[in-house]
């Protein structure tokens, strides 16, 4: 899923500075489950704002409403009747999510409440970690099902690099080498002798690289 | 032979091979770079050129290169695959070929974590296994990566990093055995310490014949202090430096160190040229390349075989 | 000049911190009027928003009281308790309020004495602090209920 966490209080404030009625939407999928843009976030950034305003002697109109998901057209509809009522909408979903908040509702200012992070899983309570960086072009299946290009600092597709020691990356302690990992997932497949297989030289154009990507299912439209 | 690399020559002549090591300065100073290759001439075949080292904006290793070619000296010019993408690295590949470089050594890079632009995004468009794949295909195919013909192809001599010390140690043999897969001439080892393990991991070598495919040049650093000692043992990724050197380093007086530091080198020089498939030695006295001539002449490898 | 009289809420948990209020009462013991309790089956009820809306609503402090550690009735919930008071005390200095306006303490059922002298000592601290910055400006929390 894709993982996010909240802004600064002072950047969000900053950003309504001047509004005395806001529409803080929030989205049940990705950033409930991260907890960082769900009904909960949302109930408690409204008491944080208003309690903000509060201090300046103003009280704020804050509406909460969390939304099933905020990057589809039809739930973001469900804002309609409130955006005329309103001096601009804060956004708790990823970035996705507020840019289709903003797509649909043209005169009213936009706000984004998260900083979006990554694709990433659960690897805990409480923990994410990246996962997928969206290449286009999975070579999971080359690699036991870790992936090089998030999870190894370098994306080497050939690793690991000289840096690696015990087990981690040269960057953190708290990373692990993610070549490790391939190494030690093909041991365990029985595939070692595919470790000396040289990965070629990927093409990017299926990733970010080649600009900004759509998928279009005509058997769908 | 492949290219018209003096190093190549020296390595197939049988003679073991001696580089050295500049780093280029911090700033538009043609001087210091000629200084430090200075030193050097006469006493290595080839002078590796480091490329933005440990993340840190320096004179291009292009730029430096260049110089030393200019000084008639012959260059390993290093490129990190941290900096530039596939069309810049092939540029500049061209470029130095131009110039009269012939020797080159492919490297991942460190972090940018480390240097000076923490806040850089990291390219790696390729790893340094693709680029010497890519400088293979360059050379012996005379096409580009992406397939185009090259006009007059650069005969590159391509070397590439080994660490016989970094985790996990049992895929050590395995990586050399890739890179030569890519298309790799010699390697350079990380700076060798730990002469036992380094024989563990050529029994590895040899016992698949690499050593007979790949030329290897063993790395030398020579300690200045017991505090150099303790700072690569510990601080240091993928270096092993054993107790017994740390405690021989801190057995003699701070004025004693730097040259106790010297004689471990050339001890290890002895060492090493027993070791059946070391074809050379690479020598990176850091900021110390004065003592280079000592290390050379003592470890019996003066004068450099004329080719 | 009229002394301060800061409202705390103390968040009680049934088992422990509720009981030892009660205790200090049949004891006769005196602790300030100023805390006002709110029963609760266990601390770990408590979430963020619960001390966030007391906040809103005007307290001055908000205590949440469980039970000691590893006495807990329900076996973590004094534990998820102290991580969320521990989460949200940064995010209310984002916002300027005063960390201290809020703590986790512990204690036993029978621990009247202990009640008592942390409802007393709380309250002081709250009044040394001074209100609530949020009714500094005089506006009032708005009745309205979330949609």
């Amino acid at each position: 899923m894709i993982t996010a966490e909240r802004k600064p209080m002072d950047e969000i404030m900053a950003s309504i500075d001047g509004c005395g009625r806001i529409l803080l939407v929030g989205c049940n999928e990705c950033v409930t489950v991260c907890a960082a843009g769900g009904r909960k976030e949302v109930a408690l950034l409204a008491s944080a704002l208003q309690m903000a305003s509060m201090k300046k002697g103003r009280t704020l109109d804050v509406r909460e409403m969390t939304l099933e998901r905020q990057c589809d057209p039809e739930y973001v509809e469900e804002l309609a009747p409130h955006i005329d009522q309103v001096d601009a909408v804060v956004s708790m979903a990823c970035g996705c999510g507020v840019q289709e908040v903003a797509r649909r509702f043209k005169k009213t200012p936009v706000f984004p409440a998260l900083n979006t992070k990554f694709m990433g899983a659960s690897e805990g309570p409480g923990i994410w970690a990246e996962r997928c960086q969206g290449c286009g072009d999975c070579l999971l299946g080359l690699t036991g099902g870790i992936c090089p290009i998030a999870r190894c600092a370098k994306r080497l597709m050939n690793g690991p690099c000289g840096g690696s020691t015990n087990g981690k990356c040269e960057i953190s302690d708290d990373v692990d080498c993610a070549w490790h990992l391939i190494w030690e997932r093909m041991k365990e497949l029985g595939i070692e002798d595919r470790y000396e297989d040289v990965i070629s030289a990927k093409d990017w154009r299926t990733g970010r690289g080649s600009g900004p990507r759509k998928i279009i299912r005509e058997d769908l439209e | 032979m492949k290219t018209e690399s003096v190093l190549e020559k020296v390595l197939a002549s049988g003679e073991l091979a001696v580089t050295g090591e500049c780093g280029p300065p911090r700033g538009a100073l043609p001087e210091v770079v000629k200084e430090k290759a200075a030193l050097l001439k006469g006493y290595v075949d080839a002078v590796n050129v480091t490329d933005n080292q440990t993340a840190m904006v320096r004179m291009s290793s292009f730029a430096a290169s260049v110089f030393l070619r200019q000084m008639d000296l012959h260059p390993v010019f290093q490129m990190v695959c941290r900096d530039r993408n596939r069309l810049a690295m092939q540029s500049d590949i061209i470029g130095a070929y131009s110039h009269g470089i012939n020797t080159m050594l492919c490297l991942s890079g460190d972090h940018p974590k480390f240097g000076d632009h923490p806040m850089a995004a990291n390219v790696h468009d390729l790893d340094s296994m693709q680029l010497i794949q890519t400088v293979r295909g360059m050379r012996d195919e005379g096409r580009f990566q992406g397939g185009a013909e090259i006009k007059n192809p650069p005969k590159m001599f391509i070397g590439a990093a080994a660490n016989p010390f970094a985790d996990p140690f049992e895929l050590r043999v395995a990586r050399l055995a890739k890179k030569v897969k890519a298309g790799v001439d010699f390697v350079q080892t990380q700076c060798i310490y730990n002469i036992d393990k380094f024989e563990t991991w050529m029994q590895g070598v040899r016992d698949r014949g690499l050593h007979e495919k790949v030329y290897i040049m063993a790395g030398i650093t020579p300690m200045k202090s017991v505090g150099m000692a303790r700072y690569m043992k510990s601080k240091v990724p993928g270096m092993d430096v054993p107790d017994e050197l740390v405690k021989r380093m801190a057995g003699v007086s701070k004025e004693q160190q730097p040259q106790e530091g010297i004689d471990i080198c050339v001890e290890s020089i002895e060492r090493l040229r027993q070791i059946e498939g070391v074809a050379g030695f690479h020598i990176m006295a850091i900021e110390w390349e004065e003592k280079v001539p000592e290390i050379v002449e003592r470890g019996g490898l003066y004068p450099r075989p004329q080719v | 000049m009229e002394k301060f009289e800061p409202t705390i809420v103390a968040f009680c948990c049934h088992y422990c911190a509720y009981t030892a209020a009660d205790m200090a009462g049949s004891m006769r013991l005196d602790y300030p009027p100023n805390v006002k309790i709110v029963r609760v089956p266990c601390s770990g009820k408590v979430d963020a928003i619960h001390i966030m809306k007391a906040l809103e609503k005007g307290a001055d402090g908000v205590l949440v009281a469980g039970c000691l550690e590893g006495d807990c009735h329900f076996k973590t919930g004094n534990v998820k308790a102290l991580q969320r008071v521990t989460y949200l005390k940064p995010f209310l200095e984002e916002i300027g309020i005063e960390a201290e306006r809020v703590q986790m303490v512990t204690m036993s059922a029978g621990m009247g004495t202990r009640f008592a002298r942390i409802a007393t000592e709380f309250t002081e601290k709250i009044r040394e602090l001074g209100p609530n910055p949020v009714k500094a400006g005089g506006a009032a929390a708005p009745q309205r209920a979330a949609s």
